[in-house]
């Protein structure tokens, strides 16, 4: 599967990545490789056998509903925030964004 | 499913159908969010609730809330739906400053919960099925309030984690009338199940409306999705608005668009979004973060068997067992709260008798007090009290009225009312014939003419009801009247 110059354009766009325009098709060339060299995975023959799901021979850990202390719990909105580079009242302030 | 001329929008150029399906969104009810420890409760201060797992903060891992698990199970099997032994989840991925993570754990391909389908009533007494396509687990986005500064908005991530339940139903609803009553109906079943607890105000249920229209019989046309409404009321005010607005537009020769849509609860209009158009391009993949969901199924039969009498089961009991209409049946099936006090009253009692005294006297008099059955000064056995002083022929149903209207200012016990004030009903045969007498002595035009037309009976029993106050049986006073006006 060939990727075009358009489709790289657009996947950076989505996935708020910078590419400068001379960029687009060199990466086109590398992903359109990338995908080639999977596709050849196509070639196995797969009848009858279960999709894989994971590579991890383990069943889905759960936790009980508890509210917790701690880095996985709450309590802790200066931590949270302590990174952003505005903020107020332990809001997060961010640029106007509004439908 | 049958086109049904009645539900059809009348346009320029004939008759149209409209189409409606929707999508809930359910707050689930659980102490904790659904992949980490945060409290979900509502209404804390800024980024209160808040872990670092909700925050996004690199190296932090989800881990699934069993107990969130088992609440959309126990939704799924409330709404009659199949449950998925294996589901997985997806990352949606999209940029928004309420989502740190970049994406939402949400369900894609493989939902927890398949197909079921619900009863919902209508006013006027017709009942329609409406189809559940799927059921599935997502996380909440954050908040952001975009109305304390002019350029900025403020981001609260309170919300985000916490568990929702996206309940998709088939296009089968046919007007406003259906998808508003669907609408209900789901907010009933859920509130029975204890899964989420249907508070529109707080934005625990908030529905997306597909709405398209076609000429009759014809196959679907182009739909609209009309998002995040939180009322009863706007659900059908928006489909509405939509409906005509695409009547308008197909009907002039144009074409409807497909796209998302805001409702504007001032002017009950709808208008599109000004998003681009690849904001749906949301290349979802299995989260790599999360194995595959696997359910026991003896854990399932164990939910299946905790699961309280739902609605719809109630209603027929009640139809059933108390020999009550349809109509009256749902009414009093649709709030768990109401149907336990209707129970209470109709107890070894006449459950027709009792559905009448609770949905026309009590819930009555409760409207116009603005108050809700939790808050009724009438306690349920106040009330079968009552209703046994007329069985018993103490009062008559009547009399019953005032001393209801007097429990309902004091809380009174009724035999205590009747007692003090002396509205026991006089069955003494004695007593009406007394009075009987007096009547017919003191009219004797209206005897003659009672004898040419049997209809002006009917002044006679007022006359003596007037006499006694109210307080004589009825069916005595009829007995004795006919027979001393030769009229049997």
């Amino acid at each position: 599967m060939a990727i075009d110059k358009e489709t790289v354009r657009k996947v950076a766009r989505l996935a708020r990545i910078a590419e400068p325009e001379q960029r687009l098709e060199p990466l086109a060339r590398e992903l359109s490789g990338i995908l080639g060299w999977i596709e050849q995975l196509n070639e196995v023959d797969i009848e009858g056998v279960e999709p894989m799901t994971s590579a991890v021979d383990m069943k889905l850990k759960m936790r009980e509903d508890v509210v917790q202390d701690g880095p996985t719990g709450g309590g802790q909105p200066e931590k949270i925030v302590a990174n952003a580079p505005k903020t107020e009242d332990h809001f997060f302030v961010v640029p106007k964004v509004v439908e | 499913m049958s086109v049904q001329p009645r539900k059809l929008l009348k346009g320029e150029t004939g008759d149209w159908e409209v189409v409606v399906g929707l999508e809930v969104h359910a707050q689930v009810i659980s102490k904790a969010k659904l992949f980490s420890g945060a409290s979900a409760a509502y209404g804390a201060g800024p980024n209160e609730n808040v872990s670092m797992v909700d925050a996004a903060m690199p190296g932090m891992l989800p881990v699934i809330n069993r107990f969130c698990v088992e609440q959309a199970v126990r939704t799924g099997l409330g709404l009659n739906a199949k449950i998925n032994l294996w589901s997985r989840f997806d990352r949606k991925n999209y940029f928004y400053p309420d989502l740190p993570q970049g994406y939402q754990i949400s369900q894609y391909k493989d939902p927890i919960v398949g197909e079921g389908e619900i009863e919902v009533e209508l006013d006027g007494g017709e009942t329609i099925v409406v189809g559940i396509e799927r059921l599935h687990l997502e996380q909440d986005a954050g908040k952001s309030i975009h109305d304390l500064s002019p350029k900025e908005s403020y981001v609260d991530l309170n919300r985000a984690g916490v568990a929702l339940m996206e309940i998709v139903s088939r296009p089968d609803m046919r007007s406003a009338d259906e998808a508003a009553a669907y609408f209900s109906k789901l907010r009933t079943i859920l509130r029975y199940l204890g899964t989420c607890d249907g508070n529109m105000e707080e934005g625990s249920m908030r529905a997306d409306v597909n709405v398209s229209v076609r000429r009759p019989g014809e196959p679907f046309g182009t739909r609209t999705e009309t998002k995040n409404i939180n009322s009863i009321r706007y659900v059908k005010q928006a489909v509405e608005y939509e409906a005509r607005r695409q009547i308008a537009v197909l009907e002039s020769g144009g074409e409807i668009e497909q796209e998302t849509r805001l409702f504007n609860v001032a002017t009950g209009e709808t208008r599109p979004m000004r998003s681009k158009e690849d904001a749906h391009d949301y290349r979802y993949f299995p989260d790599p973060d999360l194995l595959p969901l696997e359910l026991d199924p003896e854990w399932v039969e164990r939910i299946r068997n905790s699961l309280p009498e739902l609605p719809d089961a109630k209603k027929h009991r009640f139809i059933r067992d108390y020999g009550l209409s349809a109509y009256d049946a749902a009414v009093l099936a649709a709030d768990r709260a109401r149907a336990d006090y209707f129970e209470a009253v109709a107890k070894g009692r006449d459950g027709k008798l009792a559905a009448n005294w609770v949905t026309t006297e009590l819930f009555g008099a409760l409207n116009r007090a603005g108050r809700e059955i939790e808050a009724t000064p009438v306690a349920a056995e106040r009330l079968g009290a009552l209703i046994d002083l007329i069985a018993e022929g103490v009062i008559s149903g009547r009399i019953a009225k005032d001393v209801f209207a007097v429990m309902f200012e004091t809380g009174e016990d009724p035999a205590k009312i009747v007692e003090e004030r002396g509205l026991k009903q006089v069955t003494d045969a004695g007593a009406i014939e007394k009075v009987v007498d007096e009547i017919i002595a003191a009219n004797p035009a209206q005897v003659e003419q009672v004898k040419a037309k049997p209809k002006t009976f009917g002044w006679f029993v007022g006359q003596v009801m007037k006499a006694t106050a109210g307080k004589a049986n009825p069916q005595a006073v009829n007995d004795i009247l006919k027979r001393k006006l030769g009229l049997e």
